[in-house]
């Protein structure tokens, strides 16, 4: 039986052993993504991203665990931490969270490094995502290097991106800058037994009024009126904001509801296909990229690479002039 | 990207709730370059042998400073075994007698490391084991 086949027929050690050749980029690897393809666009992708501490991890796993609970779905896990950009090692450490998921054949859970990527997710987590697909996990959870700010490649990658905070991280400004905040289809504050939790809450809130008026409110010598505007588009996706205590295992429930109104909300709309659709432009756009990068540089002598590096250093030309150059194979 | 990374699990079996050593291995074997799933305190052999699985680890490193570890060890030398994982190289660091020593490494466990053992040490000896291996 072929790795492919072995993954297909549910075999864990396979499964772990392709993740790896995807991994590494394997020709092994790539052969066994073009077979198991066709296998894939059945699961609920889930983005999972916010602030260092905000518990993440701890979300995962009573996300995880409630799924198993209440439903018979497979769910996988990809955990992605930094790699160190000097030694190129990584400390993954998002199972210390997970042990209540140890022993059940129905999870599988893989630490993944970013080795040198930014965005949030590594390079190969699209491939991985597939390959818990194609092997018959319904949910797959991506928790992203949780680095801030800039963690916006999950939301390419997902159908439905929960945002996590947590009170005390942050004042108004953080939660009206532009980033992590727009790609919010679920908002969750954990850490709700915490104190701050009103004002995170209304601070999220207030900017998500800016970003989707449901209502006017007008001030008149201190009197407030508030009019529904007649005009919201019953097709827009407002962000839910949930409170949990993920260590506790509170609110969970909540949360699970508010992903499955958002699903709904996606094939009732046409979005679920869109962005389908996208996620498959970006992987393709990627690839055609690596693979026109690669075929370029065989296709060049690095003598002559070098000698156009050099003269760039040298100021004698520009980056641009120098890659004209190469492409004109001067 | 296409390089091949030693994938190392450090995993504290057992009910000792002292996990210094098992971070301080962690960390340099992270500064050596190698990929380190982190589990944890209090693990069950059970636990150590289904991680090592899904993350298709090269290595397991386990820290054990309660004495148990002839319990420990071959039971997970045997789920390991029993998962098909025969060929992941296991390592163990703490309080470990000297008499136990020999009965370990005829178990099938690759290096036993006390206290006071240098972290350059268990680098290097995990890079060969990785040469011996192949991979």
């Amino acid at each position: 039986m072929s790795l492919t086949e072995s993954v297909l027929a549910g075999n864990r050690l396979a499964l772990a052993r392709l993740l790896t050749q995807v991994e590494n980029d394997s020709a092994e690897g790539r052969a066994a993504l073009t077979e198991l393809f066709p296998h894939t666009g059945k699961a609920h992708l889930l983005g999972i991203t916010g602030a260092p501490g905000t518990g993440k991890s701890s979300l995962v796993n009573q996300l995880a665990l409630h799924y198993r609970k209440n439903s018979d779905k497979k769910v996988a896990i990809v955990a992605v931490d930094p790699s160190s950009p000097f030694t190129g090692g990584a400390v993954l450490g998002d199972r210390v969270r997970m042990r209540d998921l140890a022993g059940d054949d129905g999870i599988f859970i893989r630490s993944m490094a970013s080795r040198g990527s930014l965005g949030g997710i590594a390079q190969k987590t699209a491939a991985f995502v597939q390959v818990f697909d194609a092997a018959g996990y319904e949910i797959v959870i991506i928790e992203t290097v949780g680095a801030g700010q800039s963690e916006v490649d999950v939301a390419r990658l997902a159908h439905t991106t929960i945002v996590v905070e947590a009170p005390g991280l942050g004042d108004e400004i953080q939660a009206i800058k532009a980033g992590i905040l727009e790609i919010a289809d679920v908002l969750v504050i954990n850490k709700a037994d915490r104190p701050g939790v009103e004002n995170t809450e209304r601070a999220l809130r207030s900017t998500l009024e800016l970003a989707h008026p449901t209502r006017r409110v007008f001030r008149h010598h201190s009197q407030t009126i508030s009019v529904p505007t007649s005009t919201v588009d019953p097709t827009i996706w407002i962000p839910p904001i949930d409170k949990t205590v993920a260590t506790e295992g509170k609110g969970i429930a909540q949360v699970i509801e508010s992903i499955a109104k958002h699903a709904a909300h996606l094939r009732r709309s046409g979005d679920w296909t869109a962005r389908d659709r996208a996620r498959m432009e970006s992987e393709m756009e990627t690839l055609l990229r690596e693979t026109l990068m690669t075929r370029f540089l065989e296709s060049v002598q690095q003598v002559k690479y070098e000698e156009m590096i050099e003269k760039v250093v040298n100021r004698h030309i520009s980056p641009y002039e120098a890659v004209k150059s190469l492409l004109n194979g001067k | 990207m296409t390089e091949k990374k030693i994938r190392v699990l450090v995993a504290k079996p057992g009910l000792d709730g002292h996990d210094r050593g098992a971070k301080v291995v962690a960390r340099a074997l992270r500064d050596a370059g190698m990929e380190v799933i982190y589990t944890g305190l209090r693990q069950t052999p059970e636990m150590i042998a289904e991680a090592a699985l899904q993350e298709d680890v090269d290595v397991v490193g386990l820290s054990i400073l309660s004495g148990a570890h002839m319990a420990l060890a071959p039971r997970i030398l045997e789920l390991l075994k029993k998962n098909g994982q025969d060929q992941v190289q296991v390592f163990i660091g703490g309080i470990i007698p000297d008499e136990d020593m020999p009965r370990l490494k005829e178990m099938g466990i690759t290096g036993i490391y006390g206290p006071g053992a240098s972290t350059e040490d268990i680098i290097k000896e995990v890079r060969e084991a990785m040469k011996l291996r192949g991979a």
